[in-house]
């Protein structure tokens, strides 16, 4: 008779695997980058594919040099990768490109033990440290022109119009579709929605972070600036692309319901703060990053009673 | 996908793996008699039954050959009539030893002399515990916790308000219970209303999960007055005892603390069988309904002598098939697995799985912190904390997080996509934090 295997039970797994769920996560960002070809030329797909490569390539070396389990197969670095360029204009040179996927991998992720260790979304910092140090380049939007094609023309983005508190020439049809200044990943609404409705399906994400996110930043200026420029808000810069793709990030954000809750409405509160207020047009990155650094205490505060803790009759 | 949930957490473990539909039609047939058997004195939980048999002795079957030593303890009886070839040391399934008794089969199949309870309608609670206690009866869904210390009860005090019997059998792959209920559902239903009699409880509800509609239908037409059978949405662990009164009656179980705290009594389908045969036909617990599934050439529910070896039970199912990698004594999610063949079936094998390379322990990866162990945990812990915490060897840390109220389910491990162990260290945090508090308890004594 063959060789009998001895475990522990449970003796079934679920078939999903972080492997598995970092797939789901690229595929539901595909539409996006797709979309940010579409509308600032071949030359966003060149950096898509750098920072993937840099990003993996960071993971694999760091990993063989510190002598650790190789690791890049998760597709956790992919993930990374494709977040941070989708979070680079799409005329930014190669080079931030490059040192920003080593950032993310090596100083935001790998120094602090690796997935699942780090207490800062990666892309996120990794495009703050971008943003503060070359302030010109990653705040230069080139314009929308479609068909695959760039346009050598740089803009003004919408968020920086509708600030003020005036509409514009904005409009929420170029909003949705994404013909409109910004980041080469965050500008096509429809695309983001798409691949965030693929992660709610997949059991990937839950509602619970994008919802209150988002309701809550819409709320905060609807009180200040009425409807119509409160969903214009929601539809400019990386709100969506930050409340679907980067706040739900599990390693950073907390993991009970109502934590998530009470992290969403920190982003949109916070987002709010610094758009309408500060001196950045745009705050959904800060606004994620400083809740990251709060949500291990979210957590604390939101910790799960055992079932049967209240004592209770009927 | 949006079925109204009767508990906190759950997973479906039944997805791609529906060993239920093969034996679950299956009638019970009864597995040969074996020529040997094996019969431990500790197959519940409690203290050792002592053996009152020695070598050589001719012992008849259902005759006493352990006695219940200490209040949580169970009586054991001869399964098969014949000469006792040894008492000696044998091996469970959980990998722990214990005092067996070993009898050589001389195929007579002579009972001992049995004698049903007179007036089985007018029992009251304490000779009602007498008897379970005597027929050695224990929790058969897989526990194996002696029922005579769960029977008793102080009537005169307050009357349980439910007995809860458990039908639901949520494990991929067992269908004993399912058999028993399409085949027996007019035993269970008089054991159910013995039970009910003696401990003057009013209400009775069997908890079935729906995918056994052919055992809904068959108790629901044997069922009398105050017996309910409620059909519960297939969500694993149903069966769990917390899980099932909550889903039943909407009460909550207090963490440390029994069923009876909220008024419930809860009882396995194939216990109420037992005690039935042993207040109607005095016959003591010598044999149980098994499933054998998975890779085995002929699966299906077998009537098992107590103390048959695991081989002698795939060898009446034609053997294992190739491909089979593991082999387990209970279900999938709380089953142990077992590396030898001649351990024997005790009253509380639920089944003998042989599972293929899906069982292969994956390798872990880092936790992701994605909650889905929180998710899936029917008593609202977090897992990965617990496992952490362990991992560091951070004792006083996994009590805090709640490891205690750990049932060992299995959900959280089933659900982790980083495939880490996070029962296992929810039951070594239980076993090392149970050991400190008795240390503790008698260094203050001492």
């Amino acid at each position: 008779m063959q060789k009998l295997a001895v475990t522990s039970s449970p003796h079934l797994r679920a078939k999903a695997s972080t492997r598995s769920i970092m797939l789901d996560v690229c595929i539901a960002l595909i539409p996006a980058g797709v979309a940010g070809c579409y509308w600032f030329g071949l030359r966003a797909a060149l950096l898509i594919a750098l920072c993937v490569g840099t990003c993996v390539a960071s993971e694999w070396l760091y990993q063989v040099i510190t002598k650790q389990k190789v690791t890049v197969g998760d597709f956790s670095a992919v993930v990374t990768g494709l977040l941070l360029a989708y979070n680079l204009p799409a005329n930014a040179p190669w080079w931030i490109a490059v040192i920003g996927s080593f950032l993310a991998i090596v100083l935001v992720k790998q120094i602090f033990g690796g997935l699942g260790c780090n207490f800062m979304n990666p892309t996120l910092a990794a495009r703050a440290i971008l943003f503060i140090s070359w302030g010109t380049i990653m705040a230069s939007y080139p314009v929308a022109s479609g068909n695959f094609v760039a346009d050598a023309a740089t803009g003004a983005t919408a968020l920086a119009t509708i600030n003020g508190g005036s509409v514009g020439n904005v409009t929420i049809l170029n909003q949705f579709i994404g013909n409109c200044g910004g980041v080469l990943g965050e500008t096509c609404k429809a695309a983001i929605l798409l691949g965030g409705i693929y992660l709610l399906l997949r059991g990937v994400i839950s509602w619970h972070i994008p919802v209150s996110f988002i309701a809550t930043a819409f709320i905060c200026y609807l009180i200040k600036d009425g409807a119509e420029i409160a969903l214009l808000q929601v539809l400019s810069g990386g709100m969506l692309l930050g409340a679907f793709f980067m706040a739900t990030d599990y390693v950073t954000s907390p993991v009970t319901n109502a934590g998530k809750i009470i992290f969403g409405i920190g982003c949109g509160f916070f987002l709010f703060v610094i758009r309408a207020f500060a001196s950045y047009p745009e705050g959904c990155s800060f606004a994620i990053l400083f809740m990251n650094v709060v949500a291990p205490l979210i957590d604390k505060l939101c910790a799960p009673k055992a079932f049967g803790e209240v004592k209770k009759h009927g | 996908m949006f079925q109204k949930r009767l508990f906190p957490g759950g997973i479906h473990p039944h997805k791609g793996v529906n060993g239920k539909a093969v034996t679950g039609v299956k009638p019970i047939v009864d597995a040969p008699a074996p020529a040997r058997v094996v019969i431990p004195m500790g197959q519940h939980i409690g203290a050792p039954a002592k053996p009152v048999v020695k070598k050589g002795d001719l012992v008849k079957v259902g005759q006493l050959i352990g006695e219940a030593n200490g209040f949580v303890s169970a009586n054991v009886h001869a399964s098969v009539s014949g000469k006792v070839a040894a008492v000696q040391n044998c091996v469970l399934a959980n990998g722990m030893e214990s005092v067996a008794v070993v009898i050589d089969n001389d195929f007579q199949d002579e009972w001992v002399e049995l004698t049903p309870a007179e007036k089985p309608e007018h029992l009251n609670g304490e000779q009602l515990v007498e008897i379970v206690r005597n027929a050695g009866i224990v929790g058969m869904g897989g526990a194996g916790f002696p029922t005579a210390v769960k029977l008793k009860v102080d009537t005169a005090k307050s009357a349980p308000d439910y007995l809860i019997i458990n039908g639901s059998e949520c494990e991929p792959y067992l269908t004993a219970d399912h058999r028993l209920m399409v085949e027996n559902p007019d035993k269970i239903i008089d054991g159910i209303r013995i039970v009910m009699l003696a401990l003057n409880i009013k209400e009775a509800i069997i908890g079935v999960e729906n995918n056994k509609p052919d055992a809904i239908e068959a108790l629901r037409a044997a069922a009398t007055e105050n017996i309910k059978v409620m059909a519960l949405p297939v969500r694993y662990p149903e069966g769990g005892e917390k899980q099932l009164v909550y889903a039943t009656t909407r009460r909550k179980v207090p963490t440390g603390g029994l069923p009876l705290a909220v008024g419930c009594v809860v009882v396995n389908v194939g216990t109420i069988f037992a005690i039935d045969e042993a207040v109607r036909l005095g016959k003591p617990l010598v044999s149980r309904i098994t499933s054998v599934g998975g890779l085995v050439n002929e699966p299906g529910n077998y009537r098992v002598r107590i103390g048959a070896t695991v081989e002698q039970l795939l060898d009446a199912c034609g053997g294992l098939q190739d491909g089979a990698v593991k082999l387990l004594s209970g279900g999938p999610m709380m089953g142990a697995a077992i590396s030898r063949t001649d351990i024997p079936v005790t009253k509380a094998t639920s089944g003998i799985i042989a599972l293929g390379k899906e069982a292969v322990e994956p390798e872990e990866s880092p936790c992701i912190r994605c909650g889905r162990c929180m998710r899936a945990c029917p008593m609202n812990l977090a897992p990965a904390k617990i496992d952490a915490a362990m991992r560091m060897d951070n004792y006083e840390a996994a009590e805090k997080v709640g490891a205690m109220n750990c049932i060992e389910c299995g959900c959280c491990t089933f659900v982790c996509p980083a495939k880490r162990s996070l029962t296992q260290s929810c039951r070594t945090a239980k076993k090392v934090i149970n050991t400190r508090r008795k240390q503790a308890a008698a260094k203050k004594e001492g």
